[in-house]
């Protein structure tokens, strides 16, 4: 399960951030702060992987990336 | 806080105005804050200032009659919005809303024109950042007559869907605007619309392809 938490976390890559903030004012629940001016997550069972903060990174900094899957069952041929 | 000269310097609209011109400028800058979801500016009502982001974030954007969001732009610290209208005796044109808290600077329209026809350098910083509007929409503008978004978004998710192990990459909304040439926000609409057409489903940061037949039609290889 650690790794399961590990891989829902929006991905931060530190040497992009330049501890803006912006992310952390537009995050809803709380799962961002700044810690020493990095932005990192905490608290991610409340993220609801809106993806606002990647949105608003000017830097590139925070990315929420997606899985895509195929509903099981499905002909995917 | 009163509005800072320091900030003003920074912002296009200013740039390379003189000190003297700053003071005369400042006391029309107004200071106004706003909280997450405040609605800052409604489509279609009298135009009646241009903002600056002071710190936040701005989303502008447009809803169609239907309930759909477009958003047009992201506004950060240093950028302005509502530009256009304020130049006319229109309306806004866009709606804006406070993503998070968020200061702005503003100025009055009718003040914005008095200030314009003293300071020709104030008007020519109001051309180069109309110009880049202008790009900018026209590059909206492109997506929307030329590019089915919606299919070549479609084609991106067939092609990188995987069974559920991982095996696949995980994709950002960035990445697959980046795949197909368009902007964020147009994947994000994309996504929208397959999920309200039970296409695919959005769970958290997953994207599961719900009808693969349908996605296929979307992106143009069944009929």
């Amino acid at each position: 399960m650690g790794m399961e938490t590990m891989r829902d976390m929006p991905v931060i890559d530190r040497d992009k951030c330049q501890g803006c903030g912006l992310c952390v004012s537009v995050c809803a629940c709380g799962a961002l702060v700044l810690v020493e001016g990095i932005v990192t997550a905490v608290a991610v069972d409340e993220c609801r992987w809106c993806t606002l903060c990647e949105l608003v990174c000017p830097n590139n900094a925070i990315t929420c990336p997606f899985e895509i899957v195929f509903e099981s069952g499905q002909d995917t041929a | 806080m009163a509005v800072r000269l320091e900030f003003l310097r920074g912002v296009a609209y200013f740039r390379g105005l003189d000190e003297a011109a700053l003071a005369v400028i400042r006391p029309f800058v107004y200071e106004k804050k706003a909280g997450r979801g405040d609605i800052i500016l409604f489509e279609g009502e009298p135009a009646e200032a241009l903002y600056f982001v002071v710190a936040g974030v701005v989303k502008v954007y447009k809803t169609s009659t239907d309930g759909k969001e477009q958003i047009f732009r992201i506004t950060r610290p240093g950028e302005s919005f509502n530009d256009v209208p304020v130049g006319t005796d229109g309306v806004n044109l866009f709606s804006a809303e406070a993503m998070g808290p968020v200061t702005l600077n503003a100025v009055n329209k009718s003040d914005l024109a008095r200030l314009l026809k003293e300071y020709p350098a104030l008007a020519a910083n109001v051309i180069g950042v109309l110009s880049q509007r202008v790009r900018q929409l026209l590059a909206l503008v492109e997506d929307f007559s030329f590019r089915r978004v919606t299919g070549r978004v479609a084609k991106v998710l067939l092609e990188h869907a995987g069974d559920g192990t991982g095996e696949r990459p995980r994709l950002t909304q960035q990445e697959m605007a980046a795949m197909i040439g368009t902007a964020r926000e147009m994947v994000g609409r994309s996504l929208k619309n397959l999920e309200e057409e039970g296409i695919i489903r959005l769970e958290r940061n997953r994207i599961i392809i719900a009808d693969t037949a349908a996605l296929r039609r979307q992106a143009g290889l069944e009929r």
